[in-house]
């Protein structure tokens, strides 16, 4: 598999000019829009983006350095036929991830019958063994799932990690598209799109959904943010601001007896469901790191007595681990009996003596990981990378194999991107986001695309320089959605003209 | 609404009132350093930071009082925790912590204004300052135009408190300062008093044309006085900033049931500023009277603090 011949969501596998059957109108919009017009749309998406300060703060940098994650203009496009393959995928993926961690935190029957090794999870780090036992409200752990999907052919698609803790992005999601509303409304003439700013009222739904029995009256839901140096402050700010609840920190909390207080104006809320962007290890410094300064004291044990709903529950993080991920095919055969709808990137196992040789043999066909790195940190891409990097890497598999998985380094498929020299195949991957709550699973029809900038490049983490796409997801039913659309396109256009006179 | 979320709006009112204050000083001192018969020089600019407390932090850095160097503190110093871009990082800030209750264009209007500053290395002379000096008071007007267009809920009562309790401060400084410094020991009320430093205080609080409106005689100081410490119609004045912070008070509780010390406070001022006039604070000392207020005002401010935990 070479890179250079890779599928390309727009032009297909073939070199000519008129696009796949689907996206000729796309393949049209792109030839037929002067280079400098989309330019000058993307530049004025980044100037407001900049001016909403939707950045992102890159750490070890001063706060002047906060960066906005660069936006492209071309649009990636997936079918009716394809979003509804891959939501069916992504329903099956979710709930066999909640099953998995009622399991492993309950009866651990998956352990017991031999399909997961236990030590893979009674050793891991993400493993909270104390909570054993512990049904969150509802028996959903993973409420909010971010599955990162790759496509490497017309019909190719590969689950690369599920992001079952905290995963982010969804801002990107929503904003990306009322830049693409404004500045490029034609694209929502020629396709009825799906809309996706439903998200908030489904999510804080999902949120209310899954409150506690204790609750009395309407659930009071927070969002839980570290602060606003946080790299996704931007988002929380903009998630609690859009469903309507408190954005609170952690010194606005306060438990007592049990219960999650917030600290008002008027004195004591009680709380009920928290949605938290904070990593288990700094939720409640009584039970995780105790020198932190981002958690409450006592939440896990308001959490424990039933007082109050963590979204995502504490724990999740087992169901993400990249060594887990590994298993996935046979998880998900064990708790809903047929096969995967959406297949894993083949992964070899360092752990496992043969894995660990067949990677060393290969070293620079493969892509390496840290099974629990994120962000593009600690990885090696084989392909890419210099002879003191393999040797390195080589060194560290050979010294912890069980610190690693390997991967093939896939030909990611490719999308039209705008570039210096004009319109040029960059290489994507996407990541829808899953709601579960005590009704279901829901899913918005869309999600964040994520984009390497660089040419031939892989790494679409946006602390790695990636950049991100509106997702747009085509409507089966024509005319649906596109009414209200073109008529906001409308007054987006009037207020143009005025603006120029 | 969450206390913390309380704190920062009320902080984000002082802040970009003080900024624009700020700036509004500034330009004043150039023009009366500038266009004055008898340039005013360092003593403008020396009155200017003694106006916004800034002389003996100022004193600190070893620096020469000129025009200059007085700008650049009073403007872009990080080492001055009132300059300009200390005052806008500071509501940038608060209002990155509490974005969820301020509305986009409030929003954008701090952040516009904190971007336009971050790059900025130095003022430069007076022609560049007023160009630096300018665009902030834009960014404050397009701010409290947004404000006014809030919902007019808890956010936006905390907000104007902040800035009715912080313009109250800036006016009775002002006026303090600029009198104080005019007028020599002995020297008798209404005397040979500097013309030109009365009409920068009216210029410092935009009020030239609001002064001949109301008053027919030229310019005389206690008639200036009388503008901006009991005049209701001035929104600046030192009334009309007490009336405003009962109002925002009054607001608070009806919504929130709460009622405490601060709006004890508040009323007492309100009635106390109803019953004077300009001659029975001439005639105990303006400069006493100012400084009064000046402490009552912070006397005000912890009682907000304590009444709403802000803590």
């Amino acid at each position: 598999m070479t890179l250079n011949r890779a599928f390309d969501e727009v032009w297909g596998t073939q070199e000519g000019r008129d696009g796949r059957p689907e996206f000729t109108e796309l393949a049209g919009w792109i030839n037929d829009t002067p280079h400098q017009e989309l330019d000058r749309r993307q530049k004025a998406a980044e100037a407001a983006f900049r001016q909403l300060g939707i950045t992102f703060a890159v750490y070890g940098e001063e706060e002047a350095a906060e960066r906005i994650i660069p936006f492209d203009i071309v649009p990636r496009v997936f079918t009716a036929r394809e979003w509804a393959n891959l939501s069916e995928g992504l329903v099956q993926r979710v709930e066999t991830l909640n099953a998995f961690l009622a399991d492993v935190y309950g009866p651990q029957k998956i352990l017991k019958d031999g399909i997961v090794p236990p030590e893979l999870i009674l050793g891991n780090p993400q493993f909270r063994g104390f909570l054993m036992g512990q049904k969150p409200p509802h028996g959903i752990f993973a409420h909010i799932c971010g599955i990162d999907l790759v496509r490497t052919g017309p019909d190719d698609f590969f689950v690369l990690e599920d992001n079952a803790r905290t995963p982010s992005g969804v801002s990107y999601m929503l904003e990306n598209r009322e830049a693409m509303l404004r500045l490029c409304p034609e694209l929502f003439q020629i396709y009825d799109v799906c809309p996706v700013d439903r998200y908030p009222d489904l999510l804080l739904e999902t949120l209310r959904s899954v409150a506690p029995a204790s609750t009395r009256g309407n659930p009071t839901c927070v969002l839980m943010t570290p602060g606003h140096f946080n790299s996704a402050f931007y988002e929380h700010s903009f998630l609690a601001d859009s469903m309507g609840i408190e954005l609170v920190e952690a010194a606005d909390l306060e438990v007592d007896d049990d219960i999650v207080w917030m600290r008002t104006i008027e004195g004591r809320v009680r709380v009920d469901v928290i949605y938290r962007r904070i990593d288990d290890d700094y939720i409640d410094p009584l039970v995780f790191k105790p020198d932190s300064m981002l958690g409450v004291p006592g939440l896990i044990a308001a959490y424990r007595a039933g007082n109050v709903a963590l979204v995502n529950a504490p724990g999740t993080g087992i169901a993400d681990d990249k060594a887990i991920y590994s298993y996935m095919p046979e998880i998900v055969k064990y708790y809903t009996g047929g096969d995967a709808k959406l297949p894993n990137v083949e992964t070899y196992r360092c752990r496992e003596p043969q894995a660990l040789k067949y990677t060393l043999d290969n070293l620079d066909k493969l892509v390496v990981k840290l099974v629990d790195g994120s962000g593009g940190y600690g990885m090696l891409v084989g392909p890419t990378a210099t002879q003191a990097q393999i040797e390195a890497f080589r060194a560290a598999l050979v010294a912890e194999p069980q610190r690693y998985i390997a991967q093939p380094t896939l030909a990611l498929s490719t999308v039209p991107t705008l570039v210096e020299s004009g319109v040029a195949p960059r290489h994507v991957d996407f990541r829808p986001f899953c709601l579960s709550g005590s009704d279901g699973v829901q899913i918005v029809p869309g999600g964040l695309t994520r984009v390497a900038l660089q040419e031939g490049s892989l790494v679409v983490n946006s602390s790695q320089g990636g950049g991100t796409k509106d997702s747009l997801i085509l409507s089966d039913t024509p005319g649906e959605f596109g009414g209200g659309q073109s008529q906001s396109q409308v007054i987006g256009a009037q207020s143009q003209s005025q603006g120029g006179r | 609404m969450l206390s913390r979320t309380a704190s920062a709006l009320y902080w984000i009112g002082r802040y970009v009132e003080r900024a624009e204050f700020t700036a509004r000083l500034i330009e004043a001192t150039i023009r009366l350093d500038a266009l004055s018969a008898r340039p005013a020089g360092r003593g403008a600019w020396e009155s200017a930071l003694l106006v916004t407390a800034a002389d003996y932090d100022f004193g600190a850095t070893g620096q020469d009082k000129t025009p200059r160097n007085v700008g650049a503190y009073l403007t872009l110093s990080r080492e001055n925790p009132s300059s300009i871009r200390s005052c806008l990082d500071a509501a940038r800030s608060n209002a990155k912590s509490v974005r969820t209750a301020l509305s986009r264009d409030a929003w954008e209007a701090i952040n516009r204004s904190w971007l336009g500053l971050r790059d900025r290395a130095s003022t430069g002379g007076s022609h560049e300052m007023l160009g630096v000096v300018e665009p902030i008071r834009a960014e404050a007007r397009g701010f409290e135009g947004a404000l006014h267009r809030m919902l007019r809920n808890e956010a936006y009562s905390f907000i104007s408190l902040g800035a009715a309790i912080e313009r109250a401060d800036n006016t009775a400084r002002l006026i303090d300062v600029k009198y104080h410094l005019l007028l020599p020991e002995g020297e008798k009320v209404g005397g040979l008093i500097d013309r030109d430093q009365w009409t920068t205080i009216l210029h410092t609080v935009s009020a030239n044309t609001a002064y001949r409106w109301l008053y027919s005689d030229g310019l005389k100081p206690w008639l200036v006085a009388d503008l901006l410490i009991l005049r209701r119609e001035l929104p600046r004045s030192a009334a009309a900033s007490v009336d405003e912070v009962v109002m925002h008070l009054n607001a608070i509780s009806q919504r929130t049931g709460l009622l405490g010390e601060a709006d004890r406070i508040a009323r007492q001022r309100q009635v106390a500023i109803e019953r004077t006039s300009i001659d029975s604070i001439f005639g105990r000392g303006l400069h006493e009277y100012l400084s009064e207020f000046i402490i009552e005002n912070a006397r005000l401010d912890s009682a907000i603090a304590s009444q709403f935990r802000f803590g």
